[in-house]
């Protein structure tokens, strides 16, 4: 299993675990956990409603692509933490990451 | 005003489609979208990119499909009113109902078809200070004409495409141009990202990277903005305000016109994609139904179905027969 947490917008710590080898990205996860989240483009890197903060790991994830980047650029409020979620893909890079949902 | 048979909301792929539902059946369309253009997300959003699933090809362009659709119903001569947001909804005594824009348009209908996808595109807004007080004062949210910033100093705000091309557009109309950037790299679009750096070493452009505007000041009208960078807190005057960071889709207006609504979205009877109020109808990717797929071809299903219903509302006295277009033909539409 893949072991990540996400803070909560009072500040608790959530753990989830995800199986190894499974073909989603983060966003999606986040949405099948019932998390409130828009994600009106459906994972295209063009509406920054997934966008997440990475508080702790961020690093060992891949990092973002030009449209990502891009979209991050256009954000009012964004800074060397933040990522789509719909970019991130869930697999063991994500192990001991801590996200916190933004907005 | 403008009268006819259908208002649909929203001139995306579904609602393009209802408008050829709708003429095989004989009945007249009028498109109202706050987008400039048609298409809805195919155009605005992602039109370079590819589509995949759409019956019969195997890949399509999305402005391509926009533009296939357009000619699709071509025959049945629909109206469009663009760039105006529908603000409200009013039944009338005669049991048709009233559409009302942003820009004052009437559109009087016999049946209402909300196409409205994930709502309007409206413009994403900074956290600064006194921003709402100055609207319309100083601050927009867009360049609708650039003549008005001739002889003035104007504040761009973004790091997107938009920031950098309007930043080069008005340095040679404004008398001063300032662009405020909370990062200090332009990814997305390197050259203009380029010119905006030869255009601020030559003084054309006041460049201030890794800096936010917090707040706005002024009596009645903008007169000075509030930046923080790296070296702290700076006043700079400035007559106008442009936030440029993209848009973002809202349901808007239409969450108080007494549809049932669950999570942004309008609920329908997938008999014939009726809403809670006669003669409403939703489709597309703003409808919820339990096994909703938001997916252009499940759109153009959903008109389908609604032209077939909303037939009795324009034509109460005749009764409908199915018909194949493989048989009869498409007839063109008078307009």
């Amino acid at each position: 299993m893949i072991n990540f947490i996400v803070e909560s917008h009072d500040g608790q710590h959530i753990p989830i675990s995800v199986p190894e080898g499974i073909s989603l990205n983060l966003m999606e996860v986040l949405k099948a956990s019932d998390y409130d989240i828009l994600a009106t483009c459906g994972g295209m890197a063009l509406c920054a409603t997934c966008m997440v903060q990475v508080l702790k790991g961020g690093q060992q994830l891949a990092s973002a692509l030009d449209q990502e980047l891009d979209m991050l650029d256009r954000m009012p409020a964004s800074d060397d933490k933040s990522r789509l979620s719909c970019q991130i893909a869930v697999n063991e890079q994500l192990e001991g990451c801590v996200f916190k949902i933004a907005g | 005003m403008i009268t006819t048979d259908i208002g649909i909301i929203g001139a995306g792929p579904a609602g393009l489609f209802a408008v050829f539902e709708a003429g095989l059946l004989k009945m007249h369309c009028h498109l109202i979208d706050s987008l400039p253009q048609v298409g809805g997300q195919l155009s605005e959003i992602y039109p370079q990119k590819p589509i995949y699933d759409i019956p019969g090809y195997p890949t399509v362009n999305a402005q391509q499909l926009a533009d296939k659709l357009m000619e699709q119903t071509a025959p049945f001569h629909p109206g469009f009113t663009l760039g105006e947001r529908v603000e409200t909804l009013q039944k009338l005594a005669d049991g048709t109902w009233l559409i009302s824009t942003s820009e004052g348009t009437e559109i009087n209908c016999k049946v209402v078809v909300i196409a409205g996808g994930l709502g309007c595109f409206e413009p994403r807004k900074p956290e600064v200070d006194r921003l709402a007080e100055f609207e319309g004062k100083g601050v927009s949210y867009a360049v609708r004409n650039p003549e008005q910033f001739r002889g003035r100093h104007v504040v761009l705000a973004g790091g997107g495409d938009s920031a950098l091309d309007w930043s080069i557009f008005l340095a040679d109309i404004a008398e001063r141009v300032t662009l405020v950037h909370r990062g200090d790299t332009f990814r997305g679009s390197p050259d203009a990202a380029e010119k905006v750096f030869e255009l601020a070493k030559i003084g054309k452009i006041d460049l201030y990277l890794k800096t936010r505007v917090v707040s706005l000041d002024g009596a009645g009208h903008l007169e000075a903005l509030c930046l923080v960078g790296p070296e702290g807190q700076s006043i700079i005057n400035a007559e106008h305000f442009v936030p440029l960071f993209g848009l973002s889709p809202k349901l808007g207006p239409i969450e108080n016109w007494g549809l049932a609504i669950d999570k942004s979205a309008i609920e329908v009877n997938t008999t014939d994609y009726s809403t809670n109020i006669e003669g409403i109808y939703a489709i597309g990717d703003i409808n919820i139904y339990p096994g909703k797929l938001k997916l252009i071809l499940c759109g153009f299903h959903e008109a389908a179905l609604m032209a077939q219903s909303a037939f009795k509302y324009v034509y109460p006295d005749q009764r409908l027969t199915f018909k194949y277009t493989t048989v009869y033909g498409i007839t063109e539409l008078q307009q």
